[in-house]
């Protein structure tokens, strides 16, 4: 098997920036951003899970079907939302 | 000419070797007795449904009894039917054939479907001898959440179970197709029916989980009272049907992208022709598959969705027009100046053809918001989806399973006796699906079981044709099963056909080919004809 | 060394060697976790639409919600993904007594992560938010704090299942590595079942905001 074997380093490393990034999401709920809450909460959910995937799952070390498949996934995420949301958002639009 | 000495199905006789098997082949047939007896069951209904629309009073069965005997139709008809009988049945035993592997990837998953299948499939049954269902394989809430005091949970949650034997299949599949390919066989060197695999397996996996979620749902509501589509309880009625359609849209392309995969086999072989513009048609399933997921709002125009949602689902609702009639474009193309030969199988691809062209054409005024308020929940809607659903998915599947017959069972059927069923078939549909059109649109409502007199004609009309039809699919279950044992032995390639499939014996040997065959040119290479003239 | 890897008793018979068999399983692994954002997908459609909706009783329902209960919980499921991550880094190596050291550690966080869970859901029950006839909230929001709720329940009743299931997968690669079938060679599984608890813990990493974060500032 020709795996890459990665550095113990990476995955310390990774394991603190999503220590930090929780402390930070949990923190920053306290203050009143506005909607900016919201935003701030889902961007760093967002950017945790990245940083899981890519280096705990490997998928920066795989093949590009691998990427395909992932992004195939939350794209069609993406169409169930913003076809649903896309009906609740614009049912006051009339009247 | 003998059958060759070792193949699949005289590698073991036990009912162990059956029921514990891990050969694609043998699951194949596990699934084929399954759906076959799921069909019969469904059709059971059908036929007492017919029997009360023969007289416009609702002299037959009481009203409650009639919503039972529509949704338990529906149920077994669409989950345990339509949705698994290609890919499971014939996907199963092709798709590691035509790509020349041993198996799937995962035999024991393959196996394991199988029997998550017949779980959910238990689970429904239950649900039907303890007393049925009454919402409508739908399960529009807040009836089947609060009103209803039928049997929803163990449907439900049949209908939940089997799904995971669809996610499953799908999964396979796509891991096959992607890992298992034999040397030399390119994407675009895969037949077309790989490839409609393929785009159906899409819709398995990334339709199905949804429709877990939602039957879930709607058994935690029953239970424990959560009221996510409960308008008492805030929640929204209409979401359940956002989430139903974004699987059961789909589930339409999961019935006909495989007959479609089928019919393009078919008119190559009988044309003896490559199929025309065979890239179109290999994207066009893909086309399908991905569009199929952005059009579920056109079930739900009169529900109470924003006018602007329905507006843009309307728009992408015309856009599948575009893949389908390329399909059929093609088809037709490819016949032009082929060599066609009427066997069997070409009969049912042909009938296929004209019936999808009709059932797609009525699927645009569907798509259409103004004219769709008119017929929703009419009997044009039950005509339009017949003839997708009947008309498509099982003209496809009749024609694969007599095209892939002799590879199957090693015998050759009884042509005769084939060719009149596949003609009765065709008449006994279509007298039964068109009056429903006119009925429809004359504003006959789907689910009742009485009517006004003067709808009587076009009612009996259609119940003189299902039994036609009845009889239609009775006769290729006699001429099949005889033909097991005294069937002509039909030979490795009975048809002259190109595809890895007819390479090896027929039937195949359990670890389907003696040695990994080696592509090396696209699919459906044909000689040319020498004076062959029909 | 083709020849060798062609008779490694753990590959399948359909398979050519063990490189396509890795490959084959573990793109099924990830098709899987596909169908699994979907599966999460609908209740994440559902919440969409009622936080849209019910937005004020939505933070007033998650305040209800044992704060620091759920970001411990976070944290202890980002380190079970590192021990998870470290136990297929010693699979690669061949170090099967760091191995089996650190899938049994990633099991215990699971444990504790579920058992915290516990804790809130018996807190939760002792105050009356468990949707039902039982249900008690401030009238203004009494109708829509149990939907909240609702959800809160569904989402992560599903997600501790899930991690129920990751348990029992790492229960048998704990018993593989014991036996010695897990090696520098054939160490798919333990990666393929890395995969799965990895997304777990995904999905924790969402809903941890989604249901517990929303209107803290506004108290």
């Amino acid at each position: 098997m020709s795996e890459l074997i990665l550095p113990k380093r990476v995955y310390y490393t990774i394991f603190a920036i999503l220590l930090l990034c929780t402390y930070l999401t949990w923190q920053l709920a306290y203050f009143d951003l506005g909607p900016l809450n919201t935003v701030a909460a889902l961007g760093i959910a967002v950017f945790k899970s990245v940083l899981v995937v890519l280096f705990f799952m490997h998928a920066k070390y795989s093949t590009r079907l691998t990427w395909v498949v992932g992004i195939a996934g939350v794209f069609w995420l993406g169409i169930l939302l913003a076809l649903t949301m896309g009906d609740y958002l614009t049912r006051g639009w009339v009247n | 000419m003998p059958l060759p000495p070792q193949h699949y199905l005289n590698n073991g006789y036990g009912v162990k070797s059956w029921l514990l098997t891990r050969d694609h082949k043998r699951i194949a047939l596990l699934y084929l007795a399954a759906v076959t007896f799921f069909f019969f069951i469904g059709g059971a209904f059908a036929v007492v449904i017919r029997l009360e629309l023969a007289t416009p009073a609702g002299d037959l069965v009481s009203d409650e009894t009639y919503n039972k005997l529509f949704t338990m139709h529906g149920v077994m008809m669409v989950f345990f039917f339509l949705i698994p009988v290609i890919p499971a049945v014939l996907g199963n035993f092709l798709v590691p054939l035509m790509i020349g592997a041993k198996d799937l990837a995962f035999p024991k998953l393959n196996l394991a479907s199988w029997y998550i299948y017949m779980l959910g499939g238990l689970f429904t049954l239950y649900a039907l001898v303890t007393g049925g269902v009454d919402t409508g394989w739908t399960f529009y809430t807040p009836f089947s959440t609060v009103s209803s005091t039928t049997k929803v949970i163990p449907t439900a949650l049949g209908i939940f179970i089997t799904g995971f034997s669809s996610i499953l299949t799908g999964l396979n599949f796509i891991v096959t197709i992607h890992r298992m390919r034999a040397p030399g066989m390119r994407w675009f060197r895969m037949p077309l029916f790989l490839w409609s695999m393929y785009a159906t397996s899409l819709i398995f996996v990334l339709g199905t989980p949804v429709i877990a979620i939602t039957v879930l749902l709607i058994a935690a509501e029953r239970v424990f009272q959560f009221g996510f589509f409960d308008p008492a309880r805030g929640g929204d009625p209409v979401l359940f049907q956002h989430l139903f359609w974004f699987y059961s849209h789909p589930a339409v392309y999961i019935m006909v992208l495989p007959s479609m995969g089928i019919v393009s086999e078919i008119v190559a072989a009988f044309c003896r022709k490559q199929v025309f513009g065979y890239e179109f048609v290999a994207f066009s399933s893909l086309a399908i598959a991905v569009l199929g997921f952005l059009v579920w709002g056109h079930h739900m125009f009169i529900a109470g969705e924003s006018v602007y949602a329905a507006l843009i689902f309307s728009i992408l609702s015309f856009l599948v027009a575009i893949p389908s009639a390329v399909k059929v474009f093609n088809w037709t193309a490819t016949m032009y100046k082929g060599s066609i030969s009427w066997d069997t199988p070409m009969l049912y691809a042909i009938g296929f053809i004209g019936l999808f062209t009709v059932g797609g054409l009525t699927g645009l005024f569907l798509a259409a918001v103004g004219l769709d308020v008119h017929v929703t929940d009419t009997y044009f809607i039950i005509a339009h989806f017949h003839y997708i659903m009947v008309g498509g998915t099982i003209m496809g599947y009749l024609g694969g399973l007599h095209y892939w017959w002799p590879k199957i069972s090693g015998r050759q059927y009884n042509e005769a006796l084939a060719k009149l069923s596949a003609g009765i078939i065709f008449v006994g549909f279509n007298l039964t699906f068109f009056p429903q059109f006119v009925l429809g649109y004359l504003g006959m409502p789907r689910r009742y079981h009485a009517y006004p007199p003067e709808f009587q004609v076009l009612n009996v009309l259609s119940s003189a044709g299902a039994s036609i039809l009845g009889v239609g699919y009775l006769i290729p279950m006699v001429y099949l099963m005889w033909s097991l044992r005294y069937g002509k032995v039909a030979g490795s390639n009975p048809w002259g056909a190109t595809g890895l499939e007819w390479t090896t014996t027929s039937p195949p040997p359990t670890d389907n080919f003696t040695q990994t065959p080696i592509v090396t040119q696209e699919p459906y290479v044909y000689p040319r004809v020498e004076g062959r003239v029909a | 060394m083709p020849e060798l890897a062609h008779h490694h008793p753990a590959l399948a018979h359909q398979f050519e060697n063990l490189a396509q068999q890795k490959e084959a399983s573990t793109l099924g692994m990830w098709v899987f976790l596909v169908t699994e954002i979907l599966f999460f997908g609908g209740l994440f459609a559902t919440y969409c639409v009622y936080r849209h909706w019910y937005a004020d009783a939505f933070t007033a329902a998650s305040r209800e919600l044992i704060v620091w209960a759920g970001t411990t919980n976070t944290a202890v499921l980002i380190t079970s993904s590192l021990t998870m991550a470290l136990a297929v880094r010693a699979a690669q190596t061949g170090e099967r007594r760091l191995l089996m050291t650190l899938l049994a550690a990633t099991m215990a966080l699971g444990c504790v992560f579920l058992g915290i869970k516990a804790f809130e859901y018996y807190s939760e029950y002792i105050v009356h938010h468990v949707p039902g006839p039982g249900f008690q909230f401030e009238a203004e929001h009494y109708r829509h704090a149990q939907l909240f709720f609702s959800l809160y329940f569904m989402m992560t009743g599903l997600h501790a299942i899930h991690m129920i299931i990751g348990l029992a997968v790492m229960a048998v690669m704990w018993w593989l590595s014991y036996r010695g079938i897990i090696t520098a060679e054939y160490y798919n599984p333990v990666e393929v079942s890395g995969l799965y608890w990895h997304f777990v813990d995904i999905v924790w990493i969402f809903l941890f905001p989604l249901l517990y974060l929303i209107g803290r500032h506004a108290h």
